[in-house]
């Protein structure tokens, strides 16, 4: 969430200031809206229009209409597990501006929110931010875009939102978009290749070291978040880049469904670390309402190259989601942390998949679901050593923790190996939070809540320390709030 | 400061604790003796306000007033640590980390500031060196793969660190190799003063050399069946537990 405004970046000093005083007002409440916005539906006509109105050249259209053409011939998938009543695609408006309700002060603001936002500590400010109160940017965050944005310039990175990079970079863009998740990929990839209305783009230049973490300093400026999110990240040889998306604080959003798309290209000897907060909202203690989240997310490693994922998942009443590496190159290696955690009366389906085609290519699955109240979690990975993958190693280590006995915990491990000199190794455990840990830690002054974001947060260690370091401080608190109220 | 009134407890319907009685001053030691099964860990659980009992009748008081309804933080919070005769093991949490939640989850209740990082590993260093301790056992995941001896050391370090009133210290003995029990009970005698009070809860007279009680405690059937001065344990150390058991048919 962080960074879905980071539009502004790349474009001129005078808009950045522009864009980033009048995003809320831009994309908030103005009449323009209407004019704005398509009807619900979806047809041939509605991606042209959507085409049009972004303004894109002619190969991008014909490129959604393709995607169309593939989407209408598959069929919504079932195997996950999860149930949920399906979408009604034509009851969706694919192009509209987000709307964010204005507020004049913090009064008026959903408490309950806002009790949320003191406890992960988030500055005042930002929570006028967060809740769509108006407020004027702090001159600061501007600076701060402008110098983030000379530093990446100097480097040549391309940093800017994917309409941009469409009219900007379009051999770029066409060169590299639906070559790591073709459009036919799954359901919800064709939709989102035909529909998506922004996201960003990324690229590294050959050996160059991205000197900072992408989208922290954004976090000031971000305002409306996309449905079908399109993110395209590319390494080129020997550069380096970590990425952050998402945002702890709670994000609410009158869209449903939320398909994205992200995919990372990392060429020779190049590093890609992506990490991810996912806090959409997940519905109410009653399971009413709430995000659907089915994400397609997908690297590729060519030679020595490597790429992790790290995901902290929280939010969404239904998620379905698997960042994947292909390790295409020799040497190269994937690594994939994750933490899932589930409540009241969330759906997680969450996992990676592995592909080994290159010799001597390494993962790593580090997988930590966590389940509370009536939640259901699943572990799903595919771990696939090719023919060619001589000497590829993985290891996976997927662990489960229950709180309560109301909620499921799941793993499905898939493992293909095709090659003999190819080695994979799995571990999994289920346990539950032992009440004697508790009684310890009450002992010491710990109540049961801070006792229990103790011990899970002891539990999900490996992952959290892959975060950027004040990404993972919220994460942590992040985690404590979303087990509140699940301990008797 | 410590009262314990005719207390009986019971697990599962089961009565474990069948009527103490027990009144611990400021400045005293306790040493609590008696066979295995006869209730002393039972006793630490229910004075540190564990769940799974029910108490039957009598009560328990701190400084005057009743804590029966407390939590077991709150008792905490009061100034009661237990040094368990089985440490739990907390994976991914450092030594470090669970004593600084810990004192300063403390320190909070009694409406004080937390104490920062670098006087928090100042005092931890302090500690630590009494107890003779490594470094390295800080950033070591909780009780995670401690021999049974360095989870005891673990459970000193952590009282020397929060510094209670009243502590009760459980088998803290039992594991120990002969030079860590002459350690550790060089750490709890420097933590003695008139402004706080232990019981010691162990089998072995040896400790108690050590550690000099100024009262011996006999517990049998959940019952203080005998009480004397530090001669008391000399004499269970030479005649065991027979006579008393007799004494009490
Ligand atoms: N959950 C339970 N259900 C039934 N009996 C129990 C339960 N927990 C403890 N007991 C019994 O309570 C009695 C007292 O146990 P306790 O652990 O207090 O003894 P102890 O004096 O500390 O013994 P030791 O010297 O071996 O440590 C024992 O007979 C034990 O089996
Ligand atoms: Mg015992």
């Amino acid at each position: 969430m962080w960074l879905r405004r980071k539009l502004f970046i790349v474009s001129d000093n005078d808009k950045i200031i522009d864009e980033v005083t009048s995003s809320d007002y831009k994309y908030g409440f103005s009449t323009e809206i209407d004019s704005d916005t398509i009807d619900p539906g979806l047809s041939e006509d509605v991606i042209r229009q959507i085409s049009l109105k972004k303004d894109e050249p002619q190969w991008m259209t014909d490129w959604r209409l393709d995607a169309y053409k593939v989407w209408k011939e598959m069929d919504e998938p079932d195997w996950a597990n999860v149930s949920y009543s399906k979408p009604d695609f034509q009851n969706i408006s694919y192009y509209s501006a987000v709307k964010k309700k204005q507020y004049d002060s913090l009064d008026e603001v959903d408490p309950e929110l806002l009790k949320t936002f003191e406890k992960l500590g988030i500055s005042l400010d930002e929570q006028k931010r967060l809740s769509g109160v108006a407020m004027d940017i702090v001159v600061d965050s501007v600076s701060v875009a402008t110098t983030f944005k000379k530093t990446l310039k100097e480097k040549g990175i391309i940093f800017c939102s994917m309409s941009e990079a469409i009219k900007e970079h379009p051999e770029l863009v066409k060169k590299h978009l639906g070559t790591v998740i073709p459009k036919s990929d799954n359901y919800y990839a064709a939709l989102n290749s035909a529909v998506f209305t922004d996201g960003s783009f990324c690229y590294i230049p050959n050996g160059v070291r991205c000197p900072m973490e992408l989208s922290t300093y954004f976090r000031i400026n971000e305002a409306g978040t996309g449905q079908f999110e399109r993110t395209l990240l590319i390494a080129d040889k020997g550069s380096y880049v970590s990425y952050l998306e998402g945002c702890t604080a709670p994000q609410r959003d009158e869209n449903q469904l939320h398909a994205a798309v992200v995919e990372l290209i990392a060429m020779d000897d190049s590093e890609i670390k992506y990490s991810t907060v996912q806090n959409w909202f997940p519905g109410d203690s009653n399971g009413k309402g709430g995000v659907f989240n089915f994400v397609t997310k997908r690297g590729i490693c060519e030679t020595q190259a490597k790429i992790s994922w790290t995901q902290v998942e929280t939010g969404s009443a239904v998620t379905w989601k698997y960042p994947s590496c292909i390790l295409k190159g020799d040497n190269s290696i994937g690594e994939f942390y994750s933490v899932a955690l589930t409540n009241n009366f969330q759906q997680a389906d969450t996992g990676t998949k592995m592909l080994h085609l290159g010799s001597n290519t390494k993962s790593t699955i580090i997988s930590k679901g966590i389940s509370a109240g009536r939640s259901h979690n699943s572990y799903r990975g595919l771990v696939r050593m090719g023919p060619r993958a001589k000497n590829a190693r993985n290891f996976s280590q997927c662990d489960s923790l229950l709180m309560g006995d109301k909620c499921g915990a799941h793993t499905f491990p898939y493992i293909e190996v095709k090659n003999s000199t190819a080695k994979t190794e799995h571990e999994a455990t289920t346990s539950k939070i032992g009440e004697d840990q508790i009684f310890y830690c009450q002992q010491r002054g710990l109540n049961p809540e801070a006792a229990i974001a103790l011990i899970v947060n002891g539990y999900c260690k490996d992952v959290l320390n892959q975060l950027p370091m004040e990404f993972a401080v919220e994460a942590q608190k992040l985690l404590a709030i979303s087990l509140e109220g699940s301990v008797g | 400061m410590l009262e314990i009134v005719n207390l009986h407890a019971s697990i599962d319907n089961k009565v474990i604790l069948n009527g103490i009685n027990l009144k611990i001053n400021l400045g005293e030691v306790h040493a609590i003796m008696g066979p295995n099964g006869s209730g002393k860990s039972t006793l630490s659980n229910v004075i540190a306000g564990h769940d799974g009992y029910d108490i039957i009748s009598g009560d328990i008081l701190f400084d005057g007033d009743s804590v029966l309804d407390f939590p077991p933080e709150k008792r905490a919070h009061l100034g009661l640590f237990l040094s368990f005769q089985y440490p739990v093991e907390i994976p991914g949490i450092t030594v470090s980390n669970f004593i600084r939640t810990a004192l300063n989850e403390i320190r909070k209740a009694k409406g004080e500031e937390s104490l920062g990082a670098s006087p928090m590993l100042k005092l931890m260093r302090e500690k630590m060196k009494v107890l003779e301790m490594d470094k390295g056992f800080l950033s070591r995941s909780l009780n995670e793969g401690f021999s049974g001896g360095e989870k005891k050391r673990n459970e000193i370090f952590q009282m020397a660190m929060l510094e209670p009133k009243m502590a009760i210290l459980d088998e803290t003995d039992s594991g120990l190799d002969i030079d860590a029990l002459r350690v550790v009970a060089n750490g709890v005698n420097a933590l003695r003063s008139d402004r706080n009070a232990f019981i010691v809860i162990t089998h072995y007279q040896r400790l108690l050399d050590y550690i000099i009680p100024d009262f011996v405690h006999v517990l049998f059937n959940g019952k203080i069946v005998k009480s004397g001065g530090k001669e008391l344990a000399i004499e269970l150390e030479k005649r065991g537990y027979d006579w008393i058991k007799k004494e009490q048919k």
